[in-house]
C-alpha cells in the first residue's frame, strides 16, 4: 500500500516528448501516396498530353524528390514533431518579453476555420463580402477609439511591416512637402524595436539612435541634439521594451514637431495601457498595433499575425489601398486614393488574424480592455518582485519604480559569481517545460531576460516561473555544470553551432546536407 | 455601463478580487494606479473607451459573428473562375490538422531546445521547396508573394552593386506597386513592353534597354495573365550576357510539370506558397519564398530566417537553428539585411505539410491536370461567338484572358449577369490593362470538373444573348 500518494515535489517532473524523429525524407517509402488528386478523364481525352506540348526544356523530366508516404505516416510526423513544440496552450509563455504571449481564443479559432471566412475569394463581387467588409471596417473603428487617431489601414502583415508602411508614408509626406531630398534621417531608440531602425534603413533613412538617461529613460538631451532640419521622423515605443513609461513623450513629440519631422508610436507594448493612455493625446501622427501581440491572434510559429497602423487625418491620403468604407447601406473597397503609397501587400490583410482581432475585442469590451491592462500590469510587477528575490539578478534603471507590462532584466551578478550565462538559462529552462529568452540585441543591459506575464497567467503560473528560475540561479552557485550541459529534459541536447556560420557546413536544405556530407 | 457583478473574465484569471488584492499586497501597493504613477495626467483617459456593449458569453460572440459571416457568399456555394495572385485549391484535411495543433498554433520565437518541432517543421518545409526548386536555400517564409519578389530584387542590387530592375510589362499591377515601394530610394524599376499576339516578352526591347546599370531582369512565370514565358531560357541569357540576374517569380504549383527556373538560368527564384495547401481566407493566406544556389554571396543578402541542420553531442540527434544569423536585423537592427519580423510560418509548416502529402506523382499529377483543364476551358471559351482568348497560341496555366469587345458588352456587365447565376467571373482588367480592351482573367484549377466548365460555357452564352 503506497497511500496516501505524497505530495509532488516544488517543480514539476517534466519531460519533453523526445521522438527521435528522422528527417521526412528518410521516411520515404517508394510508390506510397498521401492524398489523391481528382482526374477528369473527358477533359483529358479531349485535350490529350498538354506537358507534352511545352517546349522540350520547359519540361520536368525527374520528378521532385519529394518524399512518399501514406497519409497517416505524414500526419504521424507532423502530429509527432508538434509535439515537440510548447506555445501559450502548454507553457507558462512569459518568458518571450515584449512579444505578449497571451492566450488566444479557441472560439475565435474555431471562427474563422468556418467555410464563410476560409472559402471567400478577394476579388469576390462586393455583395457577397459585406459580412467581412463590416467586420474589417468596425475593426478600424475600434482601433480609432483605442488610440485616437482618425484612420487604419488593416494590411501589414505584421508588426515590422506596420513600421514600413508607416515609414513609407511618412516619406511620402515629406515628398509631398518637397522635403524628400532634405529630410533623410529617422531617430528612434535603442529600447525601440529593432524594426523601428531596420525598416527605417531600408526605406532610405540615416538612422540615429538614442541611448537613455541613468535612469534608463530616453534621453531628452540626446533628442534634443539630434533633431534638425534633417530629421523625417521619430519612431519610439513606449513603454520601452524596458517596461519604463516615458514620461516625457509630449515633450519628446513637440520637439520632433517643432524641427518638422513626424511622430510615429509603435505600440507593440500597448497591452499594458490600453484604455489609459492612448497615442493621439500624446500628439503621435501615426502609430501602430500588433494584433498578435494585444489582440490576442495567435503568434503560428513566427506567423501570420497581423499589424493595423493608424495615422491622423493628415496622413490618411498616403494610406495603402484599399481602404475599407461604408456608405450608410454598404461596405466597400476604395482604391481612388491617389495619394496612396500604393500596394504593400496582396489584397486587404490577414483576414484571418482580423477576425480573431475583432472576436477578442467584442468579448471583452471597454471595461474588459481596461482590465486586460491593469492585470498584465499587476502580474508583472507582481512577477517582478517575485525575481528580484533571487540570487544574482536585477532590474535596471528606474530604481524603486513600477514598471508597465514587462521587465529587461539582468543576470550580471550571477554571470560574475557563476560563469552561467543568460542563455543558457534558457537551455536550462527547457528542461521544466517553459520557454525562456535572452532579449533583443545589441544587449545594452548585461546578460539581459524580458519577462512579459500578460493578463493571460495566474498567479500560481508566476509563482511556478518564478521557482524555475530560482532554481536555476540556485544550480548556477552551487552545480553549475547541470546548466552547462543542459538541456537534460528536452527534445534535443545541446547542438553544435559552429556549423551555422560555415558556409561549408552549414545546410538550409536535406539536398545541401547530403551532398555537404558526402564530401566529408 | 458598469457591470454589477465583479468583472471576472474567463481570458484573465487574475481578475478575481481577492488575488488581485493578495497580489498588490506583495507588489506593496493598494491600487493598480500607482503602478501607472509615469504617465503624467494630462496623457491618461479619464473615461471608458467608447466600444459597442461586450458579448461576455461565448455562445452570444458566436451568434453574433456567424451572423456577420453568414452575409458572405463563398466559392463554395458560387462556382468561382476568379485568380488574379489567390488561388482555389483543394487544401487537404491534413494541413489543417496540422496547422490547427496548438503546439504550432500558439507557439512563437521558441528557441531550438523547446520548440524543436517548428525548427524541424521549417526545414522540412525548406528542404521539399528545394527539391521543387532545385535549389538548395530557400528561407523560412517572408509574408507573401509581393514581399518575397521585392525583397529577391533588392537582394539582386546588392549582389551585383546595380540599381536598375527591369520586368515585363504584363506584371501584376498591385505585385509592380508593393515593388515600387519597397524598392524606393535605392531601385530604378522599368517595365518591358511585350508582344501584343503572344503576351510573352519582348526581347528586343529587352536587349535595348539592358546594360551594365541592370542589376536583375524580373519575369513572372507563369505570367500574370496566365502565360507561360516560354522565351525564359532566352531572358535569362540576355541578363547573364550584361552581368545582370536572372529573378523568376513562379507559383510552385507549376513545378511537378514545369521545369524549375535555375534549369533555365534564374539565379534567384521567388513565390507565393498560397497555392501549397493554405485557404484564400480572402486574400489572407500567404506566405513568399526566396530560394537561390548555397553561395555565400546569396545567403548573406537574405534578411530571412534560414534554418539550418547540425549534428548535437548525442550522436544520431539532429540539431537545427539559424544558419548565419549575423545577417538579420534581429542581430544588427539598421546593419542587418533589410529587416526581418513576424512573417508566415505557419504557412510554411502547412505548405511543407502538403508538399509531403502530394509527393512526386501528386505534384505532377496536379500540374498536368491544371494544364488540361486550362486547355480545354479556353477551347470551350473560345467557341462562344463573339468570344475571344487572348493570347491563345501561347502556353498557359491556370489562368487565361477572355476579351468580350466583339460582343459589345463590358466586362462588368457580363459579370453581374453571370453573378446572378451563381457565378464568380473572371477578375476584370479592363482598368489595369486598357489596351487588352474588355478582357477579364479566368482562372481553373484541380477543383473544377469538366461538367463545372461546360455548364459555365451554356451561361455565358445565355448571358451573351
Amino acid at each position: 500500500m503506497s497511500q496516501p500518494i505524497r505530495s509532488k515535489p516544488a517543480l514539476r517532473r517534466f519531460h519533453q516528448a523526445r521522438w527521435d524523429e528522422p528527417v521526412i525524407f528518410e521516411l520515404s517509402q517508394p510508390g506510397q501516396r498521401g492524398i489523391l488528386i481528382p482526374e477528369e478523364a473527358g477533359i483529358e481525352n479531349e485535350v490529350g498530353d498538354v506537358v507534352a506540348s511545352l517546349p522540350a526544356y520547359l519540361q520536368r523530366k525527374a520528378p521532385a524528390r519529394l518524399p512518399e508516404m501514406s497519409q497517416l505516416h505524414v500526419l504521424r510526423h507532423y502530429d509527432r514533431l508538434s509535439q515537440e513544440n510548447l506555445g501559450v496552450d502548454l507553457n507558462i509563455d512569459v518568458g518571450q518579453g515584449t512579444c505578449t504571449m497571451k492566450y488566444s481564443p479557441k472560439v475565435n479559432d474555431q471562427l474563422v476555420r468556418s467555410s464563410k471566412l476560409a472559402d471567400l475569394h478577394p476579388l469576390q463581387d462586393e455583395t457577397t463580402v459585406q459580412g467581412i467588409l463590416k467586420v474589417m471596417y468596425r475593426l478600424e473603428q475600434f482601433l480609432k477609439e483605442i488610440s485616437g487617431m482618425d484612420r487604419f489601414t488593416l494590411q501589414a502583415g505584421s508588426g515590422s511591416v506596420a513600421i514600413y508602411t508607416n515609414v513609407s508614408m511618412i516619406r511620402a509626406y515629406h515628398a509631398r512637402r518637397g522635403e524628400a531630398g532634405n529630410r533623410d534621417e529617422v531617430i528612434t531608440t535603442i529600447f525601440s524595436h529593432p524594426s523601428n531602425a531596420a525598416c527605417a534603413k531600408t526605406a532610405g533613412y540615416k538612422i540615429i539612435t538614442l541611448y537613455p538617461d541613468e535612469d534608463g529613460y530616453p534621453d531628452l538631451e540626446a533628442l534634443k541634439a539630434a533633431v534638425s532640419e534633417r530629421t523625417a521622423a521619430l519612431l519610439i515605443t513606449n513603454p520601452e521594451d524596458t517596461g519604463i513609461f516615458n514620461p516625457k513623450i509630449e515633450e519628446f513629440v513637440r520637439i520632433v514637431h517643432l524641427a518638422g519631422g513626424l511622430c510615429s508610436y509603435d505600440q507593440a507594448n500597448a497591452n499594458g495601457i490600453l484604455g489609459v493612455t492612448r497615442a493621439r493625446e500624446a500628439g503621435f501622427d501615426l502609430c501602430h498595433f500588433n494584433l498578435h501581440k494585444t489582440f490576442s491572434t495567435p503568434h503560428g510559429c513566427g506567423g501570420p499575425g497581423a499589424g493595423a497602423s493608424g495615422v491622423t487625418n493628415e496622413l490618411a491620403p498616403f494610406l495603402p489601398v484599399p481602404t475599407v468604407e461604408y456608405d450608410g447601406v454598404r461596405y466597400y473597397l476604395d482604391y481612388n486614393r491617389p495619394q496612396s503609397i500604393g500596394k504593400i501587400r496582396p489584397f486587404y490583410g490577414v483576414v484571418p488574424n482580423l477576425l480573431r482581432a475583432y472576436a477578442w475585442i467584442m468579448s471583452l469590451g471597454a471595461d474588459g480592455l481596461r482590465e486586460v491592462a491593469e492585470i498584465a500590469v499587476l502580474n508583472n510587477n507582481y512577477l517582478m518582485k517575485k525575481v528580484l528575490e533571487i540570487r544574482g539578478v536585477s532590474a535596471p534603471y528606474a530604481q524603486g519604480k513600477h514598471r508597465i507590462e514587462q521587465v529587461r532584466y539582468s543576470w550580471e551578478k550571477l554571470t560574475e559569481e557563476t560563469g552561467v550565462h543568460s542563455e543558457e538559462i534558457g537551455y536550462r529552462a527547457a528542461d521544466f517545460g517553459t520557454h525562456y529568452w535572452t532579449s533583443h540585441h545589441p544587449y545594452i543591459v548585461p546578460e539581459p531576460m524580458t519577462l512579459e506575464p500578460t493578463e493571460s497567467y495566474s498567479k500560481a503560473d508566476l509563482d511556478e516561473y518564478a521557482a524555475i528560475l530560482a532554481h536555476i540561479a540556485d544550480e548556477a552557485y552551487t552545480q553549475p555544470e547541470t546548466i552547462h550541459t543542459a538541456p537534460h529534459n528536452s527534445t534535443v541536447h545541446r547542438i553544435e553551432h559552429e556549423t551555422f556560420d560555415d558556409p561549408q557546413a552549414w545546410a538550409v536544405t536535406w539536398r545541401a546536407y547530403l551532398r555537404k556530407a558526402a564530401q566529408k | 455601463m458598469k457591470q454589477k457583478k465583479p468583472f471576472i473574465h474567463p481570458y484573465i484569471p487574475n481578475s478575481a478580487p481577492s488575488m488581485k488584492e493578495e497580489m498588490l499586497k506583495v507588489v506593496g501597493t493598494s491600487s493598480i494606479e500607482d503602478i501607472y504613477a509615469d504617465i503624467p495626467e494630462n496623457l491618461r483617459l479619464r473615461r471608458s473607451l467608447n466600444l459597442p456593449e461586450p458579448l461576455l458569453s461565448e455562445y452570444e460572440l458566436v451568434r453574433h459573428i456567424e451572423g456577420l459571416l453568414s452575409k458572405n457568399k463563398t466559392t463554395r456555394e458560387y462556382l468561382s473562375f476568379l485568380g488574379a495572385g489567390c488561388y482555389q485549391h483543394h487544401v487537404p484535411a491534413v494541413c489543417d490538422e496540422i496547422n490547427s495543433r496548438s503546439e504550432f498554433l500558439t507557439a512563437y520565437a521558441g528557441e531550438p531546445y523547446e520548440d524543436h518541432g517548428r525548427f524541424q517543421a521549417l526545414f522540412e518545409y525548406e528542404s521539399m521547396m528545394g527539391e521543387l526548386l532545385n535549389m538548395e536555400v530557400v528561407n523560412v517564409p517572408t509574408y507573401d508573394g509581393y514581399q518575397a519578389a521585392a525583397t529577391a530584387l533588392r537582394m539582386a542590387a546588392r549582389i551585383t552593386s546595380r540599381q536598375q530592375i527591369l520586368t515585363a510589362g504584363t506584371i501584376h499591377p498591385d505585385r509592380f506597386s508593393k515593388i515600387l515601394d519597397y524598392s524606393r530610394p535605392d531601385l530604378i524599376v522599368e517595365q518591358l513592353p511585350y508582344h501584343r499576339s503572344s503576351g510573352l516578352l519582348d526581347l528586343d526591347g529587352l536587349s535595348q534597354r539592358i546594360s551594365d546599370r541592370t542589376a536583375a531582369v524580373f519575369i513572372e512565370n507563369p505570367s500574370y495573365l496566365g502565360c507561360i514565358e516560354t522565351q525564359a531560357d532566352q531572358i535569362a541569357s540576355i541578363a547573364h550576357a550584361h552581368g545582370a540576374l536572372c529573378v523568376v517569380s513562379v507559383d510552385p504549383i507549376t513545378l511537378g510539370v514545369i521545369n524549375p527556373p535555375v534549369e533555365y538560368g534564374a539565379d534567384i527564384v521567388c513565390g507565393e506558397i498560397q497555392s501549397l495547401g493554405v485557404h484564400m481566407y480572402y486574400g489572407g493566406g500567404n506566405g513568399g519564398f526566396i530560394a537561390t544556389r548555397d553561395e555565400e554571396k546569396f545567403v548573406m543578402e537574405f534578411p530571412s530566417r534560414l534554418f539550418g541542420v547540425a549534428s548535437t553531442v548525442v550522436e544520431g540527434e539532429y540539431g537545427f537553428g539559424d544558419v548565419a544569423y549575423e545577417r538579420t536585423s534581429f542581430a544588427l537592427r539598421e546593419e542587418g539585411k533589410e529587416w526581418v519580423g513576424t512573417a508566415a510560418a505557419l504557412w510554411g509548416i502547412t505548405a511543407g505539410v502538403y508538399l509531403a502529402l502530394m509527393g512526386p506523382q501528386g505534384m505532377r499529377e496536379i500540374g498536368a491536370g491544371i494544364l488540361q483543364r486550362t486547355r480545354y476551358a479556353m477551347k470551350k471559351i473560345a467557341q462562344i461567338p463573339g468570344v475571344k482568348v487572348m493570347f491563345d497560341q501561347s502556353h498557359h496555366f491556370r489562368e487565361f484572358l477572355v476579351n468580350f469587345d466583339d460582343t459589345g458588352k463590358k466586362v462588368s456587365n457580363v459579370n453581374k449577369a453571370l453573378l446572378e447565376h451563381g457565378i464568380f467571373g473572371g477578375k476584370d482588367v479592363s482598368q489595369d490593362f486598357p489596351d487588352l480592351g474588355q478582357s477579364a482573367l479566368y482562372c481553373v484549377t484541380e477543383v473544377h470538373t469538366q461538367a463545372d466548365i461546360d455548364g459555365f460555357v451554356s451561361v455565358l452564352k445565355e448571358v451573351l444573348q
